[in-house]
């Protein structure tokens, strides 16, 4: 979480001046979102918005979104930043198409989570935490993600792919490269 | 009255629909507490039932519940902690994937019971699909008026919504989760005061795991007392256990507290034994956080007895001997697995999850792993095993949560149990590659 903090001081700014501005579906998402709780205690949904706010703008959260953000819920935008910096889900700068996370705690590292993470560096061409060259993918190890029973596992956007071996790999692969479009929680 | 209390229709095509799950018994608690039961009599037959916090704490459900302030005109909360992060668990997500209603209908009858008439479930965010699942089940409850207003004509009315997280395995501590949950970094509250009193927005609220949650739907069913004839002794009832690791059926397995750990490990019925015919060498029984046992600790107690699958038994012995059930993460290692490597797993885990907020486990899980480190990169000396224990001893009882507990317990019981490795990995550094640790991708490691 720590990296996650001092990553915060290199915050990307959107170098673009099209205006930020949710899409028409995602500004009725918000409405429903806000419902959810007291009309004085909207500050609850920061943490859903930003999932939707990343889903939105491309995979990240830049600086100029986050003020979004904040300006919706009519708070500061440092309360944005402290919470997206502390939640790993959160990327603060921007991410391969498909973001693959690698779970490597112990029962997948037992059923070979490390054999995974390589075999997938070669496959990609990048190292853990770069962008492949083809702008595709990138890896992120990440803690447990509740797949135990499954493992080796890793996770794009909000699918599990579990049970891995390589084969399934290449073909998880393929069929992505196929699709082409980026992966996304919400 | 069956051994299955959860998992009783979690195989049958369709059961996550509403249609299914009310063909299946469904909403039948509901429906009795509704029309039959006042709010209190619900508490009294948790109260009966013995039920104890299935998230890994194992509190009284009934006492938590009758801790909760109820000042005049402030409204109260039920949460529901599907904040499930502890390593080696997944039961939680299995039981909302199977059967989403299972959860609902407990979390209608529990925020009954305990005058909440706005109720989330707090769902870690990488559980995403879950969330969709929960939320559609939610839009059918809602159709069929067992949401919403004047619940099946009652009276009563409920508002239940979802909530994610961000990917923190604090806000599974439930003072951290209502921070996060008011839009906030999940950083601990000291406490007093509880969230009895002062929980969400500072209103008085009940936090529960999915699992507990649940449990309350075969209570209201068939009776607190019925429930309590389940079990062995105070650990009444049936427990989901997540079981992995190096066993030949791994998953989650519902069954009856009390059943001895070695029939859970090697019946068909359960885990079906170790893989490849290996030896089995250690367990860790309750989650990442619990101490691990040696075989011979896990499967009898100290004094000889047969070890059983209870709060009571595992703890048999205290921390010398013993261990905790907590969440039910059950991580089975066979002969091969490296105790040093394994612990490395947990150390870093605990080391990016810790909130930073305690100075001694912000800083003692980051020397942990470093020193845990210097034992895989074949750079420790024999005097890193004594400060390694120095540092964990340093942590326990000294932060505001228990993840500093959580941190230091497994690297504990290490050191207490398998000593001998970590100084095997001192005087042969190369021991880590001698090692075999795969089983699936063996053949494949080469490739």
């Amino acid at each position: 979480m720590f990296q996650d903090l001092f990553e915060l001081e290199d915050i990307e700014l959107m170098t673009t001046t099209t205006e930020i501005k949710f899409s028409d579906s995602a500004q009725q998402q918000v409405q429903e979102i806000l419902h959810q709780y007291p009309a004085d205690k909207s500050k609850s949904a920061l943490l859903p918005l930003l999932h939707l706010a990343q889903a939105e703008f491309d995979g990240w959260l830049s600086a100029p979104v986050m003020d979004y953000v904040a300006s919706i819920l009519n708070i500061q935008p440092i309360e944005v930043y402290e919470v997206a910096s502390f939640y790993s889900m959160f990327n603060l700068k921007p991410t391969g198409k498909y973001l693959i996370e690698v779970c490597q705690t112990s029962s997948c590292w037992m059923n070979g989570s490390e054999d995974i993470v390589r075999y997938l560096e070669r496959t990609i061409q990048a190292e853990t935490g770069q962008i492949s060259p083809d702008g595709m993918f990138q890896i992120k190890t990440v803690e447990c993600l509740g797949s135990c029973g499954t493992a080796p596992m890793f996770q794009i956007g909000d699918k599990y792919y579990e049970n891995l071996t390589f084969e399934k790999i290449d073909t998880i692969l393929d069929d992505l490269r196929k699709e082409n479009k980026r992966s996304r929680y919400v | 009255m069956s051994k299955k209390l959860l998992l009783t229709y979690d195989h049958i095509p369709g059961i996550n629909t509403l249609e299914v799950y009310r063909q299946n018994n469904g909403y039948k608690s509901l429906e009795k507490a509704l029309k039959t039961m006042k709010p209190d009599d619900i508490v009294e037959e948790v109260k009966k039932s013995g039920l104890r916090g299935r998230g890994g704490a194992g509190f009284p459900t009934g006492m938590k519940w009758s801790f909760l302030a109820k000042p005049e005109g402030v409204p109260r909360h039920l949460v529901c902690n599907a904040d499930e992060s502890e390593p080696g668990t997944f039961k939680d997500r299995y039981l909302m994937e199977r059967i989403p209603h299972l959860l609902i209908e407990g979390m209608i009858v529990s925020s009954f019971a305990l005058g909440a008439n706005t109720s989330y479930i707090y769902v870690r965010g990488e559980y995403f699909y879950i969330i969709k699942i929960l939320q559609n089940a939610i839009k059918e409850a809602y159709a069929a008026g067992l949401l919403g207003k004047n619940i099946l004509g009652s009276g009563y009315d409920l508002d239940l919504y979802v909530q994610p997280g961000g990917g923190a395995y604090i806000c599974g501590e439930e003072t951290a989760l209502l921070e996060s949950l008011e839009g906030k970094r999940g950083n601990p509250r000291l406490k007093p005061p509880f969230p009895a009193v002062a929980g969400l927005w500072g209103r008085p609220t009940v936090v529960n795991n999915v699992e507990t949650i649940a449990a309350v739907v075969p209570i209201v069913n068939f009776g607190g007392d019925e429930y309590a004839k389940i079990g062995i002794g105070k650990s009444t009832g049936t427990k989901l256990i997540s079981a992995s690791g190096h066993i030949n059926k791994p998953g989650v397995y519902e069954i009856e507290l009390g059943v001895p750990v070695e029939e859970f490990i090697y019946s068909d019925e359960y885990c079906g034994g170790i893989r490849n015919g290996k030896k089995l060498k250690a367990v860790v029984a309750g989650g990442s956080s619990v101490p691990i046992l040696p075989t011979e600790l896990i499967l009898t107690t100290a004094k000889g007895e047969p070890r059983l699958m209870s709060y009571e038994s595992l703890s048999d012995g205290g921390f010398a001997t013993g261990t905790m059930l907590g969440s039910g993460g059950f991580i089975a290692m066979d002969e091969d697995t490296s105790i040093v490597k394994n612990l490395f797993t947990f150390a870093r885990f605990y080391h990016h999850e810790s909130c930073g907020q305690c100075s001694p486990c912000r800083e003692g899980t980051g020397w942990m792993e470093k020193i845990l480190k210097k034992f895989i990169d074949g750079k420790a000396t024999m005097s890193d095993i004594d400060l390694l224990w120095d540092v964990q001893s340093k942590i326990e009882g000294k932060t505001i949560c228990p993840l500093g507990e959580a941190a230091a317990w497994p690297v504990a019981a290490a050191i207490r149990h398998f000593r001998h490795e970590f100084e095997e990995y001192v005087k042969n550094p190369q021991s880590i590659h001698d090692v075999k640790h795969y089983f699936r991708l063996n053949n494949l490691v080469e490739a």
